[in-house]
């Protein structure tokens, strides 16, 4: 079937386009020949999660394009097809963000892979997920149904939340059409300070800061040094700074270390070895897994490099409130995502069907059976 | 749902799993479960049931199942759209008896807490260590956790904090038919689909919260209001877009029009200004340091947008002066008329003048007051319509007016409840928010939690038939067709 990819270059306009149409045609199409689906926006997440067979392309790149952005009400509504860079811009062009600080992982990232992948940077502890930035979705379920829930506004509560329900599903339950995000101001000063400090007690800094009202934007350690980001009002920052010590990187030398970290570019992450995500209590001590570790999110995320015992690294993770998943590499044709009690994976399924039926949105590629 | 369950059977069932004086069955006893905070519409239940721990709620939810019966639960019963509503022929679930703070964890700064727990409650036990819980309904000092997640409430500080589903990690659960789900985790994030969003906010549709995992955040170094005067409502919701567009998100921004300050200030004197068409009062909190700033940066730019009197309140005293009119705002504006409505509309902030033009407008042509209070940071407005239930038509005017005010924040983008819940009391206004598929998508997710549907039936999604109905009531030009309907 040539509906989108085959037909339409990834460059093939300057101009937006709203292809919900076509899009849902497409959708109309394969659900009557329940035929699955692989959902595609730029094409750079797609080492993230399982790996499933071949089948129809339904390609969102070409669906982009700001509809409705209005930064004194803090909020942007947008294609999902639309890229990350030109959506952040935008955003920097009004002095706003987006909150969640999102990895673009290649230059082609669009807002709709991201939010489908659920994926939060550096700033998340402090200033939300990616889910938490979501105020409303448009989108096609199985059927090939446009449904629109949620809406511009930050408070809402008319009918179930389905827009949050879709950030992480991976594109299982619907295909994302159009997102309404809140933004924030910009801060007016961002300082990162470093020092030198053992894993033991850098989590323990991290999370004792946590507990201060400082502002704190992020947070990170590579084994040996903790760094430590600071944004808001520049006498604010001044205070904190003053008060937590540390040395002050260069600013250009800091915005390159985050974002180096935000993408993947770090030399922790360099190499083919599997990469290991393990979300846990941000308290929990330094675990014993080796010195290829790196910690983010004030405690709440560390990065492991190997191959592991999925078994017994997925049950030391629980042990300590969270899970772990196979992030890149390694086998992808096994489960890559934490095992789901079967209560909860039955529901998940039961879920799965009342968004679509015949399972043909990206089907496989969360788990095995969503 | 079965029309006549055995009910002597499942009394008797349900007091052998409870203990003797967790059933309430006689008509005195069940008086006090009658409605919610939407005091309008009463029912009794079958029973009303109140364990004391999760197994007991199980075992109710067992017992319910095995006799067909449908569930309603409740939390403290402050909801204003009737979500905890009896049913005649249903168990009302009471979750006040589990009211324990299980633990509070400084390390990680998260309390584990029961559903009948008092949001205050939360916050009151962890300020000993510098934190605290962050949504805060106006009825926190007695609306409980497990009622909060339900309705994914706010407070007047969610611009800056966030809503209930913001703030939570981890949910035990229990479905209609009594299986234990664990939702969230103690990390920042779960495997699987994002349930915890999904719960937040299902008004107790598609399952029992039984245990929840709140975030706590560090208590603010320092606090400041300002109120500021102004003589249109326009000059009032311009200055609050500067203060954004300057970068400022003040931790609360409240705005009360004239009829809604004259009450408030009969009430409680808050010396708000009688003369103001408008006040807004600004809350901005972080380090003392920052606030010198902000204060001085807001200042200025509501003076730029007309603001006529400014006054800040620096100590603790003077501030809670000056949110006690907010506050006290419902039942102020309680006293000018036998009964009024309360709306919770949201609407995008660059449309208030030409709504509340509008409501201004059908004010006249109705016959019936209407005062405004409006959550400026986050576009919730709230009209209080005023009106006198025994004066002949003047309900029937109220909801309709009330209808209309709902139809219309559709209609500029927004939402017809930004906090209060659907309930049963704005059933007919989601059909003007979704249509047919959408609705039925809806259905399908309480389907895949409860395929008998028994748990909390008839509330938060109105069913297609009843949508049908009411197109064709529009289409009779406001002729009600179907009195037998609920009409609200």
């Amino acid at each position: 079937m040539c509906i989108m990819a085959s037909c339409l270059s990834p460059n093939w306009s300057v101009f937006d386009i709203d292809q919900s149409q076509t899009l849902q045609m497409a959708v109309q199409v394969d659900h009557a020949r329940s035929q699955p689906l692989a959902i595609r926006g730029g094409g750079s997440k797609t080492f993230y999660g399982r790996q499933t067979p071949a089948c129809d392309l339904l390609d969102l790149g070409g669906h982009r394009g700001i509809i409705d952005y209005a930064p004194n009400e803090l909020f942007i509504t947008l294609r999902a097809g639309t890229s990350l860079q030109a959506l952040e811009a935008q955003l920097a062009e009004a002095g706003q963000m987006l909150p969640f600080e999102p990895p673009h992982f290649g230059p082609a990232a669009t807002i709709g892979g991201t939010l489908a992948c659920g994926f939060s940077g550096p700033s998340r502890p402090y200033a939300g997920s990616a889910r938490d930035t979501v105020l409303g979705m448009r989108i096609l379920n199985g059927q090939g149904e446009i449904l629109r829930f949620g809406g511009q506004v930050m408070k809402n509560v008319a009918g179930y939340d389905v827009s949050r329900l879709m950030v992480g599903a991976l594109g299982t339950l619907g295909v994302l059409l159009e997102v309404s995000l809140k933004v924030l101001p910009r801060p007016d000063s961002t300082v990162t300070l470093v020092r030198p400090m053992d894993p033991v007690t850098a989590v323990q800094r991290m999370n004792h800061w946590a507990g201060q009202p400082l502002p704190l934007s992020a947070t990170a350690y590579d084994g040996e040094h903790l760094y430590i980001r600071l944004s808001g009002t520049g006498s604010a920052v001044r205070a904190a700074q003053t008060r937590l010590g540390g040395e002050r990187l260069p600013d250009a030398e800091a915005a390159a270390f985050w974002v180096t970290l935000r993408e993947q570019r770090h030399v922790f992450f360099q190499g083919d070895a599997p990469l290991w995500r393990l979300a846990v209590a941000p308290a929990t001590p330094p675990l014993p897994l080796g010195d290829q570790i790196l910690i983010e999110w004030g405690g709440g995320q560390r990065w492991l490099r190997g191959a592991r015992d999925a078994t017994a690294l997925r049950q030391l993770a629980a042990e300590h409130g969270g899970h772990a998943t196979l992030f890149r590499g390694g086998d992808r044709r096994g489960e890559v995502f934490h095992p789901l009690t079967p209560p909860l994976l039955a529901m998940q399924q039961r879920l799965k069907a009342a968004f679509d039926r015949r399972a043909i949105l990206n089907s496989g590629r969360l788990y095995a059976t969503l | 749902m079965p029309a006549s369950p055995d009910r002597t059977a499942l009394l008797v069932e349900l007091q052998a799993a409870l203990s003797a004086d967790a059933v309430l069955r006689s008509a005195e006893d069940l008086r006090p479960y009658e409605c919610d905070g939407l005091s309008v519409l009463r029912e009794l239940p079958l029973c009303v049931v109140l364990p004391t721990d999760r197994e007991g709620v199980q075992a109710v939810l067992q017992i319910c199942q095995r006799h067909g019966v449908a569930v309603v639960p409740r939390g403290a019963g402050t909801g204003l759209s009737g979500g905890a509503r009896p049913i005649r022929d249903a168990v009302l679930l009471s979750l006040a008896r589990l009211h324990h703070i299980i633990a509070i964890d400084r390390e990680n700064r998260t309390a584990r807490v029961q559903p009948g727990v008092r949001n205050l409650a939360i916050s009151e036990a962890a300020r000993p260590l510098g934190l605290y819980y962050a949504p805060d309904p106006s009825s926190q000092i007695a609306c409980s956790i497990g009622g909060n997640v339900a309705e994914n409430s706010g407070g007047v500080h969610c611009l800056k904090y966030g809503l209930t589903v913001h703030n939570l990690l981890e949910l035990d659960v229990l479905t209609a038919t009594g299986e234990t789900l664990r939702i969230g985790s103690q990390a920042l994030d779960s495997p699987g689909y994002d349930l915890l969003a999904l719960m937040t906010g299902s008004e107790g549709l598609l399952g029992v919260v039984t245990e929840c995992t709140v975030r706590l955040l560090p208590v603010p170094e320092h606090v400041l209001v300002l109120l500021a005067a102004f003589s249109s409502v326009e000059a009032a919701a311009e200055s609050v877009s500067a203060i954004i567009a300057a970068g400022i998100i003040p931790a609360g921004l409240e705005m009360m029009d004239r009829l809604a300050i004259e009450a408030a200030e009969d009430f409680v004197h808050a010396g708000y200004p009688r003369d103001a068409a408008a006040i807004l009062l600004c809350e901005l909190d972080g380090p003392a340091v920052e606030l010198e700033e902000l204060v001085r940066e807001v200042e200025t730019l509501l003076q730029r947008y007309g603001a006529r009197a400014i006054r800040i309140a620096e100590d603790a005293a003077t501030r809670l002066l000056l949110w006690k009119g907010r506050k006290a705002a419902f039942p102020a504006v309680g006293r000018l008329a036998p009964d009024y409505y309360c709306m919770d509309g949201t609407i995008p902030r660059q449309r208030l003048a030409e709504v509340l033009g509008r409501i201004t407008a059908w004010s006249a042509e109705y016959g019936l007051r209407v005062a405004n209070v409006f959550h400026a940071g986050d576009g919730n407005l709230h009209p209080l319509i005023l009106y006198d239930a025994n004066a002949e038509g003047q309900l029937h005017a109220a909801e309709e007016f009330g209808r209309r005010i709902l139809e219309l924040c559709v209609a500029v983008g927004g939402s017809v409840t930004g906090e209060h819940g659907v309930g049963v009391e704005k059933l007919d206004s989601m059909c003007v928010q979704f249509n047919a598929a959408e609705l039925a998508q809806l259905h399908r997710i309480k389907h895949a939690f409860d395929p008998e549907g028994r748990l909390n039936p008839g509330k938060a999604v109105p069913s297609l038939h009843r949508c049908a109905e009411l197109g064709a009531m529009h289409v009779h030009h406001g002729q009600l067709p179907f009195p037998e309907l609920e009409r609200f």
